[in-house]
């Protein structure tokens, strides 16, 4: 096992990285893992992009060097892209397909750039993992579960220094009970999606 | 509520500022008192939503909390809970500090009872703020004790043992983060809660009274309180060396984050160095700064923004006639500007120490991305303001705006924030205008804004008559910082009914004669009633009122009630692109094909497209799920 783990969330706001990331920190805790969750989000609520980072294990820093990330977990697909700065060779990213169109695409003209470009882009510096997480996450019951879907695939990867069922207990602790059956579901699919 | 368990032992995941939260019912704060700002909300949120719970199920809480009017208030209230015995707590982001800073400054002098800490939350990469000044300075100019945390263990810790030193010195204690501590996590580990004062009672005493002579008394008070808090620092648990490999004479200073990456960078290149963490940073602890001075040929000192520290050891050493060499910011090694991150003291280390920075160089994209600056969000009142603005004010009118959700009016195509400077500062602005330019003037701020800073400027509008039309955007809420309530609403931080001022009515109290109240929502109507505003000569205010879309999307959910979506008619759109060129609600965009659709995930159902579109292509079309 690694020393350092660190993973970088990433998205838009209202997508619930934040959540996310707080989910992940939480079952480190959990876990008895020392762990460092830091998050931006000034005015992240109005649709800017979000960044947070979970560190765990032999760390003193919230942040990690450039390069340095063990997995970046992506709710967008540009996203990912855009923090590429993260990755190195064997980093995994792992991203959702589905863009969220900036409203500067509408208003100014810039280009939301093709997809497969973006891909291509990602796969050349990084290893990864393209899933739908709105569509396993609907197939699980509720396109709410997508960050579920996404954690899921996340823990399907090994990097994590907790079993798979610390991570999916801490989700179920802090869902209402009427979401619980579809988010166990959501988190099963979604490792499902990576191993494959 | 799992952060008021008084469960000593127990390990849970908080915020940074949580954790001051945590720590200071540890220490049994009796009055925490605050103005919203990023980054450091969540401390006094905490307290709001502890107290609420305690209003919700009928009890008292067990200690008093209110969001004050602005920091400058919240300070005075604090310091008088002090006064009065009891401890208190005072947070607000660092320009809040400009704001408390006249009461701040002679506080000092006079010095508190019960104690009471000051939290500075410095925001350096100015993530969301108007600057990135350094606080420290403010301990040095008021003389204040200070204690900077580096994970929110220590931010909980400090908290804690800052309530003993303020005590010990009879002096307000300012606690310094900055945002990666306010918005980092950690474990933090809980300890016994102490029982609040309660009641506390104010003995008299002429020295709180600061007329010259008492001032020129408290002065010589304030400095020995000083040489009385260095003693602390020498022994204070939070200064520390801390030691990576086997270190001969090289040395690192650091206090704050900064540390989080000295130490783990200074590992990570396998260095052989004694690292000084200082966590009480005012007054620096000399001999112990002496002692390590001595055993160092080298020292790197690592802090963002000011070389607080820096000057100080330069001092130090020059005193002692020492020929270490300090590293820091004006050797050109580190930078003044931003926050610090382990890239950029990685670098410094291994040019300073000639060893491989061990890490891949950062890849780039080749693609250009599209930006994504933060907007106004879908249905936001604001847009359909400066939408009606634009259309009844000549092109060159002057758009002087204020701190809030409503600066993001400054995005195309709006285009509506002409200056700013802080809070209040659109109303003085504006009236600096109409004495100085032949254009009009229209100047917007925020219902909080407004009672936080803008009511003297008004007041000078209308001694003067400047020619200005002021604007309330009242959406009924603090918005920006996280829907916190303000003078203008019916509750107050506790849970507790509130008498609701009006703006208005506050305005019509500053003598202003010309009144326009209006709902933005009727873009028509709005229009009109700020031509009128812009006709009438002399100072005219327009309110302009409507509930943020999220507490009104909110709202509605919990009542049941339906949120309509609207779409577009591809057979009665032309295509003209008002809505999205002129309007730009961010659900609406353009499909591949050039044809124009709402985003009904996004749309929050406010309808104004529907006023701005001249070909009548847009109505609703169903419900949001
Ligand atoms: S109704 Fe129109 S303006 Fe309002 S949120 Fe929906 S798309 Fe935007
Ligand atoms: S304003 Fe109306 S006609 Fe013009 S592009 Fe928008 S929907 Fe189409």
């Amino acid at each position: 096992m690694n020393k350092k783990i660190s993973i970088v969330l990433v998205g838009v706001g209202g997508q619930g990285v934040i959540t996310a990331a707080n989910i992940l920190g939480n079952a480190a805790v959990k876990a008895d893992v020392m762990v460092y969750v830091s998050e931006i989000h000034g005015m992240a609520q109005r649709g800017g992009n979000v960044v947070c980072t979970v560190r765990m294990g032999e760390v003193s820093s919230p942040m990690l060097p450039s390069g340095t990330a063990d997995v970046v977990l992506s709710a967008e697909p540009i996203e990912a892209l855009r923090n590429i700065s993260f990755v190195n060779k064997k980093t995994k990213v792992i991203t959702d397909i589905n863009p969220v169109i900036p409203f500067t695409v509408a208003v100014g003209g810039e280009p939301y750039p093709k997809l497969d470009d973006v891909f291509k882009e990602i796969s050349k510096h990084a290893e990864l993992y393209k899933i739908d997480a709105l569509k396993i996450a609907k197939e699980s019951g509720d396109a709410i579960t997508k960050n579920t879907v996404l954690l899921g695939a996340l823990a399907a990867t090994g990097v994590l220094p907790f079993k798979p069922d610390v991570l999916l207990e801490t989700i179920l602790n802090m869902v209402p009970d009427k979401y619980k059956d579809v988010n166990r579901k959501a988190f099963e699919n979604g490792m499902k999606a990576i191993k494959k | 509520m799992e952060i008021i368990t008084d469960q000593p032992g127990k390990k849970i995941l908080l915020l940074g500022n949580e954790a001051i939260t945590r720590g200071a019912l540890e220490a049994g704060v009796d009055v925490a008192t605050t103005y919203p700002g990023t980054p450091s909300s969540e401390i006094a949120d905490t307290f709001s939503h502890i107290t609420k719970y305690f209003t919700k199920k009928g009890d008292k809480p067990p200690f008093y909390f209110e969001y004050s009017t602005n920091e400058k208030v919240a300070l005075e209230v604090a310091a008088a809970a002090s006064f009065s015995g009891l401890r208190a707590l005072t947070c607000m982001k660092h320009v809040g500090l400009n704001v408390a800073s006249d009461a701040f400054m002679t506080y000092t002098y006079v010095g508190c009872k019960g104690g009471h800490i000051i939290v500075s939350a410095d925001d350096p990469y100015c993530h969301s703020s108007q600057n990135e000044q350094d606080n420290r300075y403010f301990a040095i100019f008021g003389g204040a004790p200070m204690l900077e945390p580096t994970t929110p263990q220590e931010a909980k810790e400090m908290t804690g043992v800052g309530f003993d030193i303020s005590e010990q010195l009879s002096l307000p204690l300012l606690l310094r983060t900055t945002t990666r501590l306010s918005h980092a996590r950690g474990p933090v580990v809980f300890e016994k809660m102490q029982k609040p004062r309660g009641i506390g009672h104010f003995e008299k005493n002429p020295l709180l009274v600061t007329v010259p002579a008492v001032a020129r008394k408290q002065h010589p008070v304030l400095l020995e309180r000083m040489e009385q808090a260095e003693k602390i620092s020498e022994k204070s648990q939070f200064n520390e060396v801390v030691n990576v490999g086997k270190p001969k004479d090289i040395g690192v200073v650091s206090s704050g984050v900064s540390f989080n990456y000295a130490k783990e960078m200074a590992e990570t290149l396998s260095l052989d160095v004694r690292i000084l963490k200082l966590g009480m940073t005012h007054p620096i602890p000399r001999r112990m700064c002496e002692k390590f001075i001595k055993s160092c040929s080298t020292i790197v000192v690592i802090e963002e923004l000011e070389p607080i520290l820096e000057q100080q050891f330069k001092t130090l050493a020059f005193d002692m006639k020492s020929d270490v060499k300090i590293f820091g910011k004006s050797t050109g090694r580190f930078s003044r500007l931003y926050e610090y991150n382990p890239d950029i003291v990685v670098d410094v280390f291994s040019k300073i120490f000639k060893v491989k920075n061990p890490f891949p160089k950062p890849v780039e994209s080749k693609i250009k991305l599209p930006s994504r600056p933060p907007s106004l969000c879908p249905g936001c009142p604001h847009r359909a303001t400066y939408y009606a603005v634009k259309k009844a004010a000549p092109k060159d009118s002057i758009y002087p705006t204020d701190i809030g959700c409503y600066t993001l009016g400054k995005e195309p195509p709006l285009e509506m924030a002409d200056v700013l400077l802080c809070m209040g500062s659109n109303a003085g602005t504006a009236c600096g205008f109409a004495v100085s330019t032949g254009q009009k003037i229209v100047s917007f701020m925020g219902d909080s804004t407004f009672f936080h800073a803008a009511i003297p400027a008004l007041i000078d509008a209308v001694h003067h008559n400047h020619d200005v039309v002021i604007t309330v955007l009242d959406n009924r809420t603090t918005a920006m910082t996280g829907h916190q309530p303000h003078p203008g609403t019916e509750f107050d931080g506790m849970g507790r009914p509130a008498k609701m001022i009006r703006v208005e009515d506050v305005a019509r109290g500053c003598g202003v004669e010309h009144i326009e109240i209006v709902d933005p929502n009727n873009i028509k109507e709005t229009t009109a009633a700020f031509k009128r505003a812009l006709d009438f000569k002399g100072p005219s205010f327009v309110v302009s009122k409507s509930p943020c879309i999220l507490l009104e999307v909110d709202r509605k959910r919990k009542a049941g009630e339906e949120i309509p979506v609207y779409s577009i008619n591809q057979e009665l759109c032309k295509r003209c692109k008002t809505c999205i060129g002129r309007f730009g609600c961010p659900a609406l965009y353009f499909a591949e094909d050039g044809s124009v659709h709402i985003d009904t995930t996004l749309c929050n159902g406010c309808g104004n497209c529907v006023q701005v579109c001249p070909f009548g292509a847009i109505s609703k079309s169903g419900v949001k799920e």
